[in-house]
């Protein structure tokens, strides 16, 4: 759990694009929730020592976004849109038979949405912050399971590795 | 894990926050509901209209803190400007025309009141800060009259303990970021930040770490509701009930000024006043919470005389002429040289200045010590160039040669940390080991336990350009390049295990400096005014040596003794072998205070008689021959002495349970029981003799005191124009707002200045020269022999935990939960060394003594010493040091 010695080493390489380390909490934090899947304590008492914080800081941080998941969350998080569009086209049908279908599953997180911003194809989701749609349970549900056996490419939980990114 | 991050304390500021706050000294004229005002350019508006009698409400500014503009609510109108401003986040600029009464005002805080009501429930009956809320008194002035909203409310489990000390209640939170502000910005302790977003943002710490500051009680304070409050003061008096006084705090040497509040004859509360020169508003828990211990059933109501044995209660009377025919009966056997006084350093300066005239005047002795081989010699004390606190803001550099400040001076580790972080004041740090002050440092020098001289001779010559080889060398010369100003040296005992000649030497190396300044780092409580006013052998009151005042206090007090007298150290060991037959313990035990206790059990073994005067049976009072119970701090008016040398006033809020006399009551009664009437019959007329007598003292008599704000500082002579009369600014405010102290009210006399509020007069005072030359620390000691490292021993350094054994921690609930056992500090390298673990308990041995205590890796700790607490309870640190020895060496072996 937490961050690993490659990780360090690739955090110290992210602190040091910034002036101030403090501007590498929210990329420290994606790098810790894309090896585990999510941002554990371990996580944030490194991330907070790596950037001469205190973890109650980093906790400040990390729990205003939604994106970063402090319990442990699936390999796969599908974000199903019930926001008006999508609503009137279905959205909370698909969003409680994907909540159900993948209740016991391990490697699939549904979660409920506000508008991603993807109306014409409502009802939306989104696998990994990637989107799709429209699709009933079905649709969706395959999908899901192209991910699940790699016909499809997920990106990470945090959506991508945008750290990676040249400057 | 390592990292080169530089941690966020070190951070220049203004790359945390934005807003700019820098008033300068050109003013620009501003017009604030059609009055005209100068104001100095860059200051706040919000702070400006105050000043000039408009308060616009807030909850999220403060004074002391930067501006956030988080809670809305100081909207005003300002012509040429689209839309509503928030004023605290707003400078004056010239011309500006500010309106902040108008409709569009008015209707704009009606609408953040509503906001602000949506959520915070309407318990305000049982909510400690019902009847001084600015949320209840706001809604009152500004609000509309009702909700519209009537959905349910946000609901949390509440109250939340966040520390010992602090309950959260996240219901009532309006989100002002009052206490994460001063947690971050003021105390450097950021343990608490908001969490969440939206509808559900909440104060949070980190998971169950708990949110430990030693500063924590100030975000009670500031909280503009009842979400903060403080365990110790729940539900125990409301407002309306407290009756308060202006005082000062008695837990350091500092000396805060609060406001002592009490309900029914019962100490409830101490609040921070803001008193510009010393604590700005700011006070740490333990002089915060310190309270209960007044009110304590271990209190001593009735003085004790020892009868066949056994201490019985007894009166007054027959307790004093107990104590005379005593030190009468010593006088006959011994001579005056058969008696020694103790201890004074957590007394007033009345009781410490009639001590010193009853032992020197009276009995003639000069054995007399209030240090108790845990200060520094009287010699350097009183005759180096004294720094005020002040002096931090500007000084060209700050050394440390003292202990950990944020254990044993609080709210000086504040100040330093204010100079040196917000204010970019370069901060020199020479230390054993890293405290709380090293992250703030510019430069950090560590040197072996013993030895700093070395470390501070760098510092001296950096500090006059001359960089050296070393590294920090050319940081402090970097950092001081061109900067003007006073060099400040903080100095006080690093570690008692080491004997003080060694930081009086390291001392004596900067006193070449120009500009130097010191600033004792001394810690009980009137340790100065008892310095001050003569508890200490050599001196007489009021600075001055024996020889230099000998006629001037021989025409004031009829005698003085002959000779230099025996310092604590000497006292004891006189003491232990008969030679001083009788000990008068004033406010001190000996056995948890003398930092080589097994010498102090020696002492009062053997010693025939033992006065102690003391509030509490402590364990010297358990085998003394006389108990005298005084009375304490909030039961009597009096005065202190801070570390500065400000002469403050402490004011009396309750009156003492039982039968105890005033302090300064019991060595004037003693002097008449032994043919010397003082005849003294208030304690103005104590202040008053000081001021005719004392050189130091010099015009600080009881009418000034009385009327100067921030006190006065010593000698008055070269501090006439700092004291301050009247008032600064407005009125006092509530309690969650900067309280400004305030000068007792003078009927009569007339050299009191105007009634009127105005900006803070600063009138000529009257300043005597001293009628005798005062003392000057002119000699630098030769440095002194220190024994090289031994490879098999580890050396030992001692301090202060704030909340050690002491009486006031102990006796008082809410504190004595936050002492920790002692333990033995070790660095991780030599612990593996030892081949032990933490939790492991092993036999500490050293030529003095041996005790055994449990193991505590200590990153702070550098490789080759050992850390022990000196003051916590149980056997410990006072069990291994000599007094006399230049370091304590020690050895650690495992027990099984």
């Amino acid at each position: 759990m937490g961050l690993t010695d490659a990780d360090q080493r690739r955090a110290q390489q992210i602190i040091d694009r910034y002036p101030y380390p403090k501007s590498a909490v929210l990329p420290l934090l994606h790098l810790a929730q894309d090896r585990d899947g999510w941002v554990s304590p371990e996580a944030m008492e490194q991330i907070a020592e790596l950037l001469g914080l205190t973890p109650a800081l980093v906790l400040g941080t990390c729990s205003f976004y939604t994106m970063f998941k402090r319990e442990p969350a699936g390999a796969l998080v599908v974000s199903v849109c019930t926001n008006l569009s999508c609503m009137v086209n279905g959205g909370f049908d698909l969003f409680d038979q994907l909540r159900s279908r993948y209740q016991e599953s391990s490697d699939v997180s549904v979660e409920e949405v506000e508008c991603i911003a993807h109306c014409d194809h409502a009802p939306a989701f989104q696998v990994n912050y990637d989107f799709h749609g429209p699709a009933d349970a079905h649709g969706a549900a395959d999908v899901i399971e192209q991910y699940l056996d790699g016909r499809l490419a997920a990106r990470t939980i945090s959506g991508t590795a945008r750290q990676e990114v040249p400057r | 894990m390592t990292t080169n991050a530089v941690p966020m304390s070190q951070w220049p500021s203004e790359h945390r926050y934005t807003i700019p706050v820098a008033p300068g000294p050109e003013t620009v004229t501003v017009t604030i509901d059609g009055r005209a005002a100068q104001i100095p350019r860059g200051e706040l508006l919000i702070k400006a209209a105050q000043d000039h009698g408009t308060y616009i409400p807030r909850f999220c500014w403060h004074e002391r803190l930067k501006p956030v503009g988080m809670c809305r609510m100081c909207l005003v109108e300002i012509e040429g400007m689209r839309g509503l401003q928030i004023s605290c986040a707003t400078p004056v600029a010239d011309g500006m025309v500010v309106h902040t009464t108008s409709d569009a005002v008015t209707t704009a805080q009606d609408g953040i009141l509503e906001f602000l009501l949506i959520n915070h429930p309407l318990d305000c009956p049982v909510c400690d800060r019902g009847g001084e809320c600015p949320l209840q008194d706001q809604t009152l002035a500004f609000g509309p009259g009702e909700s519209r909203f009537v959905e349910e409310k946000r609901h949390f489990e509440k109250p939340v303990p966040i520390s010992d000390l602090v309950m959260l209640d996240r219901e009532r939170c309006i989100q002002c970021g009052r206490c994460t502000r001063f947690a971050d910005e003021v105390a450097g302790d950021p343990l608490i930040d908001f969490g969440g977003r939206g509808g559900s943002t909440e104060v949070i710490t980190y998971l169950d770490e708990p949110f430990h500051s030693s500063f924590s009680g100030n975000t009670v304070q500031i909280c503009p509701v009842g979400a903060l409050t403080a365990r110790p003061y729940r539900f125990r008096a409301r407002p309306w009930d407290l009756a308060s006084t202006e005082t000062s705090c008695g837990a350091c040497a500092v000396a805060c000024r609060g406001s002592l509040e009490s309900t029914s004859n019962r100490l409830v509360r101490l609040l921070g006043v803001d008193s510009e020169p010393v604590n700005q508003g700011w006070l740490c828990d333990k002089g915060r919470y310190g309270l209960d211990w007044v009110h304590s059933d271990a209190r001593l109501r009735q003085p004790m005389v020892r009868r066949a044995g056994e201490l019985v209660e007894s009166s007054w009377p027959d307790a004093l002429d107990a104590a005379a025919a005593a030190i009468r009966n010593t006088l006959d056997t011994h001579g005056p040289n058969g008696i020694a006084v103790l201890g004074g350093s957590r007394g007033v300066n009345e009781d410490a200045y009639l001590w010193a005239r009853l032992a020197k005047g009276v009995l003639g002795t000069d054995h007399v010590d209030a240090q108790l081989g845990d200060g520094l010699p009287a010699d350097v004390v009183l005759g180096m160039p004294r720094a005020t606190i002040p002096d931090l803001d500007r000084a060209k550099a700050i050394v440390l040669l003292a202990p950990d400040l944020k254990e044993e001076l609080p709210v000086l580790y504040l100040r330093v940390r204010r100079a040196a972080h917000d204010l970019g004041v370069p901060l020199v740090d020479v230390a054993v080991r890293d405290h709380g002050l090293t992250p703030y440092a510019t430069a950090v020098l560590r040197h072996a336990p013993g030895d700093p001289g070395a470390a501070a001779g760098v510092v001296a010559d950096a500090l006059v350009g001359r960089p050296g080889r070393t590294k920090v060398g050319k940081a402090i010369v970097d950092a001081t390049d061109g900067r003007d100003g006073p060099v400040v040296v903080i100095l006080g005992r690093t570690s008692v295990a080491e004997h003080p000649d060694a930081i009086v030497h390291a001392a004596s190396r900067l006193t070449g400096l120009p500009q130097v300044r010191f600033l004792s780092a001394l810690a009980n409580p009137n340790v100065h005014g008892a310095l001050d006013l003569g508890l200490t052998p050599g001196f007489l009151p009021g600075r001055v040596s024996l020889d230099a005042g000998r006629d001037h206090f021989t025409k004031a007090w009829g005698a003085v003794p002959d000779a230099v007298g025996r310092d604590a150290a000497g006292i004891l060991r006189a003491a232990a072998t008969g030679e001083i037959a009788a000990l008068v313990l004033v406010g001190c035990d000996p056995l948890a205070e003398c930092p080589d206790r097994n010498l102090a059990r020696a002492a009062l073994e053997q010693a025939d008689t033992v006065i102690a005067v003391s509030a509490f049976m402590d364990t010297a009072a358990f085998g003394a021959t006389v108990v005298l119970p005084p009375t304490v701090w909030g039961e009597q008016s009096a005065t202190t002495t801070n570390l500065e040398g400000r002469v403050v006033r402490l004011g009396r809020r309750v009156t003492p349970d039982g039968s105890t006399l005033e302090s300064w009551r019991i060595p004037a009664e003693l002097a008449a029981r032994l043919g010397s009437d003082f005849d003294l019959e208030t304690v103005d007329e104590v202040q008053d003799e000081i001021a005719r007598v004392a050189p130091a003292f010099a015009g600080v008599d009881a009418s000034l005191l009385r009327r100067a704000r921030d006190g006065v500082v010593l000698p008055l002579a070269d501090h006439a124009d700092e004291v301050t009369f009247g008032r600064a600014g407005a009125g006092p405010g509530p309690s969650w707002e900067p309280i400004l102290p305030v000068p007792e009210v003078v009927g009569d006399d007339d050299r009191s200045p105007s009634t009127s509020a105005s900006d803070s007069p600063s009138a000529a005072v009257p300043a005597p020269t001293p009628p005798v030359p005062l003392h000057r620390w002119d000699a630098p000691p030769d440095a002194p022999s220190v024994p090289p490292l031994d490879a098999y021993a580890l050396r030992l350094v001692a301090g202060h935990a704030l909340y050690g054994a002491d009486a006031i921690v102990a006796a008082t609930p809410a504190l004595a939960s936050l002492t920790h056992e002692p333990t033995l500090g070790l660095n991780a390298r030599d612990r593996d060394r030892l081949g032990v673990h933490d939790g492991d308990r092993v036999r500490i041995t050293t030529a003095r003594g041996s005790v055994d205590l449990a193991v505590r890796t200590d990153a702070q700790t550098p490789p080759g010493t050992a850390w022990i607490v000196a003051n916590a309870a149980g056997p410990g640190a006072p069990d291994l040091i000599d007094l006399t020895s230049p370091v304590t060496e020690l050895r650690v072996e495992t027990i099984s």
